[in-house]
């Protein structure tokens, strides 16, 4: 249960998980918040107005998958460093992800690193493709990994510091 | 010298910063007294996101909030903030005390507002008052603030958004976090802020609290152990933590000694925290003239805390007769804010609260001593 | 045991001071606490209780609990983590309740 562990259950992901369909046409984001707050940031932060949340900002965030571009803006406005974007379609057996990241020392762009799932649990080494530094007042860093396709559902955070060259 | 006062602000936190600002912008000249050399109370030591919508700042960072409204007072020749100044008392001919160094000072304000905020509550349990066991915010205010960390493995008590923001951001700070116990079987906090730090690998134990302290001069470990769900400790569940600090967020509590004297009608509403003024929708205390926003009337987020001190510092403008009208207005602006922050589930309990209080008919305005503000 | 590094926050520490903690000589900055000065030396008994005179540290942080009462410059009971360290100033364990001195 993620009200006593932290950690969102297949249940709760499937609610939030972009179809299979729509993963394969490129990238996309995925909204991991299931419980009513008072927050909407993400709304504003939506060039193409894809995430709608009616008039309660307690609502949860809804996703318009097909209105959606994959452009990671909402990623960094997050406060809750909830959304990731997934790219199913970056290579033949690997998938990208972008996940937030507020931790130091930051990876550099071709090394390695540990990445964690929901749990922090270890998953392998992986690449670190791109690393895009949170700029002027957000400093949220955005960390682009490449993981192998059937776990761009899985790697949700890297371990900060350690990282390999190659 | 008693100084006469317009608008007096006890506490230059979010609740009182933005109640200063409020009655400001109509008209109201305003003093602020803050007890510490650095105004902006809690957010000077929030290094999270804050949630809510644009209106309350939301996406910006605690820090930055802090330091956005502190630039926009500085420049407001209506307010003056008087900082390492600690108010002392009310008294009955309507007078607020203060100590600022060895100087005694003396204010009669027409207006107070009290943003007092709130302390962190305590837990009973053998070795708590080691030096090592700190309140989580002691240790938010030594790492944020100072930059100072405050131990090298911390283990927190309490899954509130306290105890989870701060487990991040001893993370973030590079200090180890051994778990989070939490006695209730479910987390109290924002659950996006547990799945951030789950998914870091910090441990969050439902059903769990500290036994003990291990040491007998500083805080070198820690037993703790399994709760039944009647919070009663379970045998033969312990476990040895190593750490060298135990954080306790195990929630807060207002601060109301003002309220207290100033003789406002107080009541015990276990939904805001503990003891607070009885207010109406203006945030006016049972004393006519008195005001009390922020944690002090109940122990709630700073989003609502601002968006309170907006309240109190428009009603006690308008009820000087500075721009009324738009001071009206703007002060149903913004209860139309609080009322949308607190629409949700985790808006319930304030609701369930403020109810509590108003029952028995709600605020009848006295004046006690016979003295008109 | 200060943050050098952090990924959010860039402190502001002000001019290097030094003061004296019970006698020893030690280094701090004008933009902080006595609190957050001796935290950074790793001190962090501050004094003893005075009825057990078990050890005491700091609690709160805010100026609200009275657990980091210390004697400055001889005065007793002063809330270090709200007070800024100085140049030259003397910070003392205290023991029992202090003499306020006139």
């Amino acid at each position: 249960m993620l009200i006593s562990t932290g950690i969102p259950t297949k249940e709760d992901l499937q609610g939030v998980i972009p179809p299979a369909q729509r993963r394969a046409r490129g990238p996309v984001a995925m909204a991991e918040c299931f419980q009513k707050i008072p927050c909407n940031p993400c709304v504003a932060a939506c060039p193409v107005k894809a995430i709608r949340m009616g008039e309660d900002i307690n609502e949860c965030p809804k996703i318009d998958f097909e209105l959606c571009t994959g452009c990671g803006s909402c990623l960094t406005k997050c406060p809750g460093l909830a959304i990731f974007i997934i790219d199913e379609t970056y290579s033949d057996a690997t998938a990208l992800v972008r996940l937030p990241f507020e931790y130091l020392p930051l990876p550099e762009a071709g090394q390695y690193a540990m990445g964690l799932n929901r749990a922090g649990e270890e998953l392998g080494w992986f690449k670190v493709a791109r690393v895009i530094k949170g700029s002027g007042r957000n400093l949220t860093h955005t960390i682009w990994v490449e993981v192998p396709k059937e776990l761009s559902m899985e790697v949700r955070n890297i371990r900060e510091g350690g990282y390999r060259n190659g | 010298m008693i100084r006469n006062v317009e608008v007096l602000v006890v506490g230059g936190g979010p609740a009182g910063l933005c109640a200063a600002q409020a009655a400001a912008s109509v008209g109201a000249k305003v003093l602020v007294l803050e007890r510490d050399y650095v105004p902006g109370g809690q957010l000077v030591k929030q290094t999270h996101k804050f949630f809510g919508s644009e209106k309350q700042h939301a996406g910006e960072r605690g820090f930055q909030i802090g330091e956005d409204l502190l630039k926009e007072i500085e420049a407001d020749p209506n307010i003056q903030i008087m900082t390492e100044t600690t108010a002392l008392g009310y008294y009955e001919d309507g007078v607020v005390t203060a100590l600022k160094g060895r100087e005694h000072l003396k204010f009669r304000p027409q207006r107070l507002i009290i943003t007092t905020g709130a302390a962190e509550k305590f837990l009973a349990f053998p070795g708590n008052d080691l030096p090592g066991v700190y309140g989580a915010g002691a240790v938010q205010t030594l790492m944020n603030v100072a930059g100072v960390k405050p131990a090298e493995r911390v283990l927190m008590v309490g899954s509130g958004n306290i105890g989870l923001i701060v487990s991040y951001q001893l993370k973030q700070a590079g200090v180890e976090i051994a778990a989070i116990v939490e006695a209730a079987p479910k987390i109290g906090g924002y659950l996006v802020h547990a799945a951030k730090i789950r998914r870091a690998g910090i441990p969050i134990k439902t059903g769990w609290t500290v036994k003990e302290v291990l040491g007998t001069e500083q805080v070198e470990g820690a037993v703790i152990c399994q709760l039944d769900d009647k919070f009663q400790q379970i045998p033969g569940t312990e476990e040895k933590v190593a750490c060298d600090a135990i954080c306790l967020a195990v929630g807060l509590t207002p601060l109301t000694e003002l309220c207290w004297q100033a003789g406002c009608e107080m009541k015990f509403i276990r939904e805001l925290s503990g003891h607070v003024p009885v207010v109406s929708d203006n945030l006016e205390t049972t004393r006519s003239g008195i005001y009390a926003a922020g944690d002090a009337t109940g122990i709630e987020e700073a989003s609502s805390a601002m968006v309170e001190g907006k309240v109190a510092g428009y009603s006690a403008a308008e009820s000087l007769g500075h721009s009324p009208e738009k001071a009206a207005q703007l002060r149903a602006e913004a209860l139309e804010e609080l009322r949308q922050l607190r629409a949700g589930p985790t808006g319930g309990k304030i609701n369930a609260g403020i109810d509590k209080m108003k029952e028995d008919g709600g605020v009848v305005h006295v004046n006690l001593y016979g003295y008109s503000h | 045991m200060r943050i050098e590094e952090h990924p959010v926050r860039q402190f502001d520490r002000g001019e290097k001071v030094s003061f004296f903690y019970n006698g020893q000589k030690m280094e701090g900055y004008s933009n902080e606490t006595i609190a957050a000065a001796l935290h950074a030396a790793g001190i962090r008994r501050l004094g003893h209780s005075p009825e057990l005179h078990r050890p005491r540290g700091l609690f709160c942080a805010i100026g609200n609990c009275s657990s980091c009462f210390m004697t400055v410059n001889g005065e007793p009971n002063v809330r270090i983590c709200v007070t800024r360290v100085e140049d030259g100033m003397r910070v003392e364990e205290q023991h029992g309740k202090g003499v306020i001195s006139t």
